[in-house]
């Protein structure tokens, strides 16, 4: 068995390195970044996530490291301040001499560490559902693009529950924005009314949903089937579903499908009122899948606690972190180049029992469930697509963008390469 | 509809005994189908049960809407499970016979959707017709409005007969006259219009402006116009008045989070920076105390605003001795030092609790809503928190008013030398001024954790809306506080449903900024000599 080789390897050089200095010593394991904000407003989300790369981390020590070396997280905390996410990934590159960062939630935040992760030529992990329109190539986005999660929810919505009318309620900031654009411009496609389209923004942490939900009470009752396509972000879905169970509207009578809400964010919640509404992920906590039951009770025994629930993006990153694996095994170093071509086409299993596969775009393929909330906090899943669909860095539904491509083989090597005018751009950010 | 006759008779008991041993051994068989995972065969089931003359039919159909019946996943046996200390206790769907206590790995849901939910429901709502409890027979009315049909209708016609209820009777007439909008004769379709142009239920516009748009008879189309026309004007006097209640609503909310700072800003002219989170505080108590009392829920909330105060006070006298009387005078030192309290305690309570939101549960006795009418409810929640906000106020201005103690708090903050000349202990006073402030900081929590998330970021939220009030209010005045609050409120959600969330709130502090430009005292300037320092 070779994780045995790798052990005593290790030993080893373990042994021989103790009688050297402490440098050798750290220069024989591999570092992964772990870019994750542990205060502020989006250490609700990130926390998990960090000890998600922990556990992974833990885990691959166990089988023999990677490369015969052994993994050494560094974790920074970022605080959810956005200017600090590039600081913070400029410290990892350049001082910790990390070969892979895992991180970020938000798209602003995103945003902020790229133009350093591509001076400093790294890789990057980013495991959260976002808006699309990007492609770069030293990021790898393992969570949903809008093709992966919003259009295949819409879809379900429009053919078997049969609604013609739309409220597209978000937060007011970039990803609802360009996903609302996307499913506004699809729903037109799809021969729907204007005047049969809501589109409302709200600030972000907002409280005070009174009005909001009375118009989509009075909207939702013009006796055509009603949903609202909710973006809400964070900390402003709790008041929304409690004001929408105060005002007795039931997901039988307007379903939420909501973008932003998994397991996690029910945990800590009276799920009372919500249930029957929906969520549209690629993973969800009550999949029935071998490797599924497998990571739970991995994740609850290294978090020491039972009732601690599994989401979407941590499968995001457990699917990262293998194919990360992977490929360094695959090129034979984290040398990141090396890594950037090797992890193209390499395969991983996800958690819902099929296999997920890195495309030439940097994005990867996923089923898209859709869940109905339970009274318990879980998700059961009414619908699925039939196979996994791949990730689509450019929408097809957006003027700007729908005849931009992303192939970063050989010949091409361009995150945004226009079909038309046969030219790549160059990244614009 | 057959379902329905069959459901009658079971009610009535007749069938009872003559089920035999075969049918119940059928009906186990069936149960145990629900382990199916295509939803489609579930519906297939679940109608099934509802058609089955099952004297436990109605017991089933709950515990399947409750997310109680599980099947082990071992040998896929259909039971009742209630958890209990993270383990299930399992009991027979038929007969209550106690099953065993297993891990929450062993079980699996029986998960429905909302197609199968709302067939049950629509199932129970018949069931619920014959219900002992007035309220339960007028939502099973009002829950059938769209979609009376000819069984529904004659039963309706014949329960009408019996109802003590007049309420209960309204409704059923509601319902009788919505079919009746469908009716072949034309005459029957001009009475049920006018039967219906008093009512407000959004089915009963929908169904008229069908009748506007489809109707082959003239008369009939008029008769819908002229009662559509009619509705219409009532629906917006009620939507104003809805509009108001929603301001006032959110007035309170802001009232409550800013008086505390009425007093130590507006009174003692100490800007507290950290007066968000003191509020913060309070949701966490109230969290704590729910912990500590998990049975009584409804009286947790009750037991937690003399707690909160008490937390919040004290937490706010430790700031006042630690901090801010060492800066005394110094305004801007005092702001700086606050944020840092403010985040220092962020930081704690993240700590403490996990950066994850705590859930408080609301007692039974706020949530849900007061239905007027059609248009028109007010959500419980909502209207106990004006309620709250008043009383607080009214509290506050009577100590500051009738007691010694706010006479000295008046006297320190209007002259603090002339004050401590007549012998009143200053430093006492500030102590007492800012645990009182602080302390109702922390009711303002208890109130919040109501309504929005209990999270270390809980205060941050409202300390910029806190100090708007006050300074719109005019610092140093109760009553502008309490002016300033509703009428922010109110102005609020007038714009919002035209300008949207997000504006609003810019239109709202644009208007802010000029109006300080124009009066930098606000609504009710502080008058007299202390005014000027």
């Amino acid at each position: 068995m070779k994780p045995y080789k790798n052990i005593s390897k290790i030993a080893l050089v373990a042994s021989l390195a103790a009688g050297l200095s402490l440098p050798v010593l750290s220069a024989e394991t591999i570092k992964v970044g772990v870019l994750h904000s542990l205060s502020g407003t989006m250490a609700i989300s990130e926390t998990t996530l960090k000890d998600t790369i922990l556990m992974l981390v833990e885990d691959q020590n166990e089988k023999g490291g990677v490369l015969g070396k052994q993994l050494e997280a560094v974790v920074v905390d970022p605080a959810s301040n956005w200017p600090l996410f590039a600081e913070k990934a400029r410290g990892l590159i350049e001082k910790d001499e990390v070969d892979v960062i895992f991180g970020s939630w938000t798209s602003v935040s995103r945003k902020s560490v790229l133009p350093v992760i591509e001076e400093l030529d790294s890789v990057f992990f980013y495991p959260v559902q976002y808006e699309g329109e990007e492609s770069s190539k030293n990021v790898f986005y393992t969570g949903a693009a809008p093709n992966q999660q919003a259009i295949p929810a819409v879809d379900y919505l429009m053919n078997d529950i049969g609604v013609e009318r739309w409220v597209l309620a978000g937060t007011d900031y970039v990803y609802p924005r360009t996903t609302n654009k996307i499913l506004k411009a699809y729903l037109k496609a799809k021969g729907v009314a204007d005047s049969d389209i809501m589109v409302n923004y709200t600030p972000f942490g907002h409280s005070d949903w009174q009005t909001i939900v009375s118009d989509i009470k009075s909207f939702g009752s013009e006796g055509k089937s009603t949903a609202v396509v909710s973006t809400i972000n964070g900390d402003a879905n709790i008041p929304f579903y409690k004001e929408l169970g105060n005002q007795n509207i039931s997901a039988s009578d307007i379903p939420v499908v909501a973008f932003s809400v998994g397991e996690e964010e029910l945990s800590g919640l009276d799920t009372g009122p919500l249930v029957g509404h929906l969520a549209a992920w690629n993973y969800f906590m009550s999949v029935d899948a071998e490797e599924n039951d497998e990571f739970i009770d991995k994740w609850v025994s290294f978090i020491g606690d039972e009732d601690r629930v599994t989401n979407d993006p941590m499968e995001a990153h457990y699917i990262g972190f293998n194919m990360w694996v992977k490929a360094v095994e695959k090129a034979g170093t984290t040398d990141s180049s090396a890594v950037q071509d090797a992890i193209i086409g390499v395969t991983t299993p996800n958690l819902s029992g099929g296999v997920s596969a890195m495309m030439p775009n940097h994005h990867i393929t996923k089923p898209v469930l859709i869940g109905e909330i339970q009274s318990d906090g879980q998700f059961d899943i009414v619908w699925s697509t039939s196979g996994l669909i791949a990730g689509d860095a450019w929408s097809d539904f957006l003027p700007g963008s729908k005849d931009l491509i992303s192939d970063w083989r050989n010949p091409l090597r361009c995150g945004n390469y226009n079909v038309k005018t046969a030219k790549c751009s160059g990244q614009n950010y | 509809m057959k379902y329905l006759t069959c459901i009658l008779i079971t009610i009535s008991g007749l069938l009872f005994s003559l089920q035999s041993n075969a049918d119940l051994a059928s009906f186990d068989n069936t149960l145990d189908q629900l382990t199916t995972k295509k939803l489609s065969t579930k519906l297939e089931i679940i109608e099934q049960i509802i058609n089955s003359q099952h004297p436990r039919t109605e017991f089933i159909l709950n515990s399947i809407l409750d997310g109680k019946v599980y099947y082990l996943k071992s040998n896929k046996n259909v039971l009742f499970a209630n958890k209990e200390k993270n383990k299930y206790v399992t009991k027979s769907l038929l007969n209550d016979s106690p099953l065993g206590v297993y891990s929450k790995r062993k079980l699996k849901k029986v998960g429905i959707n909302n197609k199968i939910r709302k067939k049950i429901e629509q199932a129970l709502a018949v069931l619920y017709l014959y219900h002992a409890d007035e309220s339960v027979r007028l939502k099973a009315v009002k829950d059938k409005y769209d979609y009376v049909t000819q069984e529904l209708f004659d039963v309706i016609g014949l329960l009408i007969k019996t109802e003590k209820s007049e309420d209960v009777r309204d409704a059923m007439k509601i319902a009788i006259n919505i079919y009746l909008l469908e009716d072949s004769n034309p005459v029957k379709r001009i009475n049920a219009i006018e039967n219906l142009k008093d009512s407000l239920e959004p089915t009963v516009k929908t169904r008229l402006k069908k009748l506007i748009n489809n109707d082959s008879d003239e008369r009939v189309k008029l008769k819908a116009s002229q009662a559509l026309v009619e509705i219409q004007s009532r629906t917006d006097i009620f939507k104003t008045l809805e509009v108001i209640f929603f301001g006032a609503s959110f007035g309170s909310v802001l009232i409550l989070a800013a008086i505390g700072l009425a007093i130590t800003f507006g009174v003692m002219g100490v800007i507290n920076m950290a007066h968000g989170e003191l509020i913060m505080l309070g949701a966490y108590t109230t969290y704590v105390v729910q912990l500590i009392m998990p049975s009584y829920i409804d009286i947790s909330i009750l037991v937690a605003i003399p707690a909160a105060f008490i937390v919040s006070g004290l937490v706010g006298i430790l700031i006042q001795q630690g901090v801010i009387r060492h800066l005394h005078g110094r305004p801007l030192e005092t702001l700086l030092a606050t944020f840092g309290v403010s985040l220092v305690l962020q930081q704690t309570v993240r700590s403490i609790f996990t950066p994850l939101n705590r859930a408080v549960e609301s007692p039974e006795w706020m949530s849900g809503a007061l239905e007027i009418n059609g248009i028109l409810s007010l959500t419980w929640n909502r209207l106990y928190i004006i309620l709250f906000c008043l009383v607080v106020f009214a509290a506050l201005v009577l100590v500051l008013k009738k007691t010694s103690l706010g006479l000295q708090v008046r006297a320190v903050s209007q002259d603090r030398d002339m004050a401590r000349a007549m012998g009143v202990r200053s430093n006492w006073v500030d102590i007492m001024t800012f645990g009182l402030g602080s302390g109702v900081a922390g009711i303002a929590g208890v109130a919040l954790s109501q309504l929005t998330n209990v999270g270390p970021n809980l205060g941050q939220s409202y300390i910029i809306d806190s100090f708007m009030v006050v300074v719109f209010g005019g610092v140093g005045n109760l009553w502008g506080t309490l002016i300033s609050g509703f009428g922010l409120g109110i102005i609020n959600k007038f714009i919002e449903p035209w300008a949207g969330a997000v504006l609003a709130k810019v239109l709202i502090l644009i208007f802010i900024i000029l109006f300080i430009q124009k009066r930098p005292r606000g609504l009710f300037p502080q008058k007299g000599r202390s005014a000027g320092g």
